[in-house]
């Protein structure tokens, strides 16, 4: 009967039936992709070539000939490679990224225990922060904090002298102490990861002696003595072969030590305090969600309250705490490319800015900062996607 | 019964009818509960008293008491001061709020801009105030409001053109704002349902956008719309920055509204996919009558915030040299008459996101009290 007909009948009995609709749709789609995606190549190798330019990464080996004035890890001048721009500029967004990560959690962790408080003042003035910080944009948080930082804290030469003249605050960046290692340094370090490991393998023996007898040892005040007391021997040991660099105003700037810049400065606090208020509010919802019962049942099963909190409550919250954390790590890294609005050399700021504008290749630097995006955030999520199982309910 | 006549004595202060002592009621005893009920209470209380001591009074003293409202320039204001940076200038604020405003909008044409104030004032309050008479057409109203304040802000059909350059200030920054968000949401619907499609290569499409917007930084998305975006156009064409950054402002968006209406779209008991399916309900049927609605519903905490988000990712547009509201008040701080008046300056801009912002996470709030429907599956 079908024959009979003529063949807009047989497309319309292909369109009624689900699975052959959806194989028509999926083509249709591909086509559709697939046509924008090769009139996109064509339009781009077209336009190209009228402006006389050629796709290829071969800029990267050319002299950048700009400074950059903030490269803590490695030598970087002007005569070197837009490729190694491009790794300074990697290791500084790295650095932010990781500094920033970890003031964040401690923020946020201090002022959402906060904003639980029964004190009724303490939680309504952390409460008041929360709502503020994260109500306004971080980049006007950023650009606030290097204004203050840049117009207010006084010049290098009435710096803010801290600690007895060990650490110095101006507008032209904190100065800090930095340590030289001598030679002998490096048995210091191998008795410091030695004592590292014996804390690890301590923790696991004192876990599964208290799995089997039930006796718990002090586990935290051991650990804390193998810590000190091992590297300090062996400091004394060796003639103590570390000493430190300290700052001295020396005419009109400061010689020695380490500065940590203005521009690091502001964009790690303002990012830091902007992600920790998001934070805080994760950790309160977490630590709310465990129910009072769970504490009620393990203080009649004669838990005492900090071991409640470290097993019963802690465990439970984190559990709900760590995937939203991972997401604001997430927003910590990918806001770190701010760092361009006050002169922070970041990835986005050397490659995806000055590179970019020198060279004039904007395709393939472009394509290179969104790479390294997505490979971070592709290494920051599955890191945490694999503590989360880790610390995930076992359900049998 | 024969208790109650007995008349009982009770030792002073122990009859079962006496108001509870004054030391745990009223005033005195929300302090001590709420204030020094621990030693540890107490003290958190005082270093807070003592931390709010140092900074308030002297920030009220700055911020109202000693500050200048009117002065031509930052001298003035220092003049009228006890001494100079005594207190804030919003002198400067008050002079530059008409640029803060337009931005460089035409002098004669403003009018335009404020009638598209008053309608996106209107098409706000249609939209979100429930039981008001004619909610469909409000809603009508509110859809259409994009195009029509398009046309009144860039003429053409009649009006005189004005050139997207001359948007700048406050403006800019609600223009971006608002057509991220608006035009955001249905695309992200569409991409949430894309993700979820059962077909292998739509899927795969979606998850490849969602997942590469998703982990790249906004600025980055704002560069190539800015340098990049003109070589994928037909040779000879191109169009507006301003219209890029749009795009890119709302594939953004869209890329995060779809992952949290994913969310809602997960939440759901699969009973509910079922019984559509059991009824006879197309795809198209069933999403419209009984998946979306709910799962919108779950999903508002997490629309709103990222509507919230993509507000406060407009400033970034300064980076690219477009003048919204933080672009153009940093170019006003270079102005010989206002130099170094940075802290009026953030605190204003800080005071305007501050407020839409908070507004509009309380909104959220209220719509989810009054959607819940008590019983969350």
């Amino acid at each position: 009967m079908a024959s009979s007909n003529a063949p807009s009948n047989v497309l319309s009995l292909l369109w009624r039936n689900k699975e052959s609709r959806g194989v028509i749709i999926q083509i249709i789609t591909m086509v559709i992709v697939f046509g924008l995606l090769a009139v996109i190549a064509r339009n781009v190798v077209i336009n190209l070539e009228a402006v006389g330019k050629e796709f290829s990464f071969d800029f990267l080996f050319w002299p950048a000939g700009y400074d950059i004035g903030f490269s803590p890890f490695i030598e970087y001048t002007n005569k070197s490679t837009h490729f190694m721009s491009g790794v300074v500029g990697l290791l500084n967004t790295l650095l932010i990224a990781f500094w920033g990560c970890i003031l964040a959690t401690i923020l946020g962790f201090i002022i959402g225990i906060m904003r639980l408080s029964s004190n009724w003042l303490v939680s309504r003035v952390s409460y008041i922060f929360v709502e503020f910080v994260r109500n306004v944009p971080v980049l006007i948080h950023i650009l606030a904090i290097y204004a203050i930082v840049v117009t207010i804290l006084p010049s290098t030469k009435q710096a803010i002298s801290l600690g007895g003249d060990l650490f110095f605050l101006s507008n032209r960046g904190f100065y800090i102490p930095a340590p030289i290692f001598e030679s002998g340094a490096g048995w210091v370090g191998i008795v410091l990861l030695i004592s590292i490991g014996l804390v690890i393998a301590f923790k696991r023996w004192a876990k599964r002696i208290q799995d089997n007898t039930g006796t718990i040892y002090p586990v935290f005040w051991i650990s804390l003595a193998i810590l000190t007391v091992l590297p300090s021997l062996a400091l004394v040991a060796m003639g103590t072969p570390i000493s430190w660099d300290i700052p001295a105003l020396k005419g009109f700037n400061f010689q020695g030590g380490m500065a940590v810049k203005p521009e690091f400065i502001a964009l790690w606090l303002g990012l830091s305090y902007y992600t920790a208020a998001f934070i805080a509010e994760i950790v309160r919802a977490g630590i709310l969600a465990v129910s009072d019962g769970q504490t009620e049942a393990a203080h009649a099963l004669g838990v005492r309250p900090n071991r409640t909190l470290q097993l019963i409550i802690v465990p439970q919250a984190l559990r709900i705490i760590v995937p939203p954390l991972c997401s604001q790590y997430l927003n910590l890294t990918k806001n770190s490319s701010l760092a361009i609005a006050i002169g922070y050399m970041d990835i986005t700021a050397t490659l995806g800015g000055i590179s970019l504008m020198q060279t004039g290749k904007e395709m393939e630097t472009m394509l290179i900062v969104m790479g390294i995006y997505l490979i971070i955030s592709l290494l920051i999520s599955s890191f945490m996607n694999w503590f989360n199982s880790r610390i995930k309910l076992t359900e049998r | 019964m024969t208790k109650s006549f007995n008349p009982q004595s009770y030792e002073p202060g122990t009859h079962p009818d006496l108001p509870p002592p004054a030391i745990t009621t009223g005033l005195i005893g929300w302090i001590k509960t709420n204030l020094f009920s621990s030693p540890l209470n107490t003290a958190l209380t005082l270093i807070s008293i003592w931390f709010l001591w140092q900074i308030l009074p002297s920030s009220f003293h700055w911020l109202f008491t000693g500050a200048v409202w009117s002065a031509v320039d930052r001298k003035e204001c220092w003049a009228m001061m006890d001494a100079p940076r005594d207190g804030a200038c919003w002198a400067f604020i008050r002079g530059s709020l008409e640029l803060f405003l337009y931005g460089w909008y035409p002098e004669p044409e403003r009018w335009r801009v404020n009638i598209t104030f008053f309608l996106f004032g209107a098409a706000v309050f249609g939209a979100l105030r429930e039981n008001i008479p004619g909610k469909k057409y409000w809603l009508m109203f509110a859809a259409v409001f994009p195009f029509l304040a398009a046309w009144l802000l860039f003429g053409g059909f009649g009006l005189e053109p004005v050139a997207t350059s001359k948007l700048g200030g406050i403006l800019l920054t609600l223009v971006v704002a608002v057509t991220g968000i608006s035009f955001s949401l249905p695309l992200g619907i569409a991409l949430a349902l894309g993700r979820r499609s059962r077909l292998p290569v739509l899927r795969a499409i979606c998850v490849i956008f969602i997942e590469f917007i998703r982990g790249v930084p906004l600025i980055t998305l704002l560069f190539v719309a800015s340098t990049m975006l003109t070589y994928f156009l037909p040779p000879g064409s191109s169009f507006d920055l301003l219209i890029r950054v749009l795009i890119m402002v709302t594939l953004f968006a869209a890329a995060y509204i779809a992952e949290v209406v994913r969310g809602g779209l997960q939440g759901l008991a699969s009973g509910q996919y079922e019984a559509a399916d059991a009824l006879g309900l197309t795809y198209w049927q069933s999403h419209r009558l009984i998946i979306l609605p709910q799962a919108l519903k779950i999903s508002i905490p997490g629309i709103v915030n990222t509507f919230i988000g993509s507000y406060k990712d407009s400033v970034l547009v300064l980076i690219i040299g477009m003048m919204d509201i933080l672009g153009l008040g940093r170019a006003r701080l270079n102005d010989p008459d206002w130099l170094g008046l940075a802290p009026e300056l953030y605190i204003f801009i800080s005071l305007f996101f501050f407020v839409s912002c908070f507004a509009m996470s309380r909104y959220s709030l209220s719509l989810e009290k009054k959607l819940e429907t008590g019983h969350q599956s």
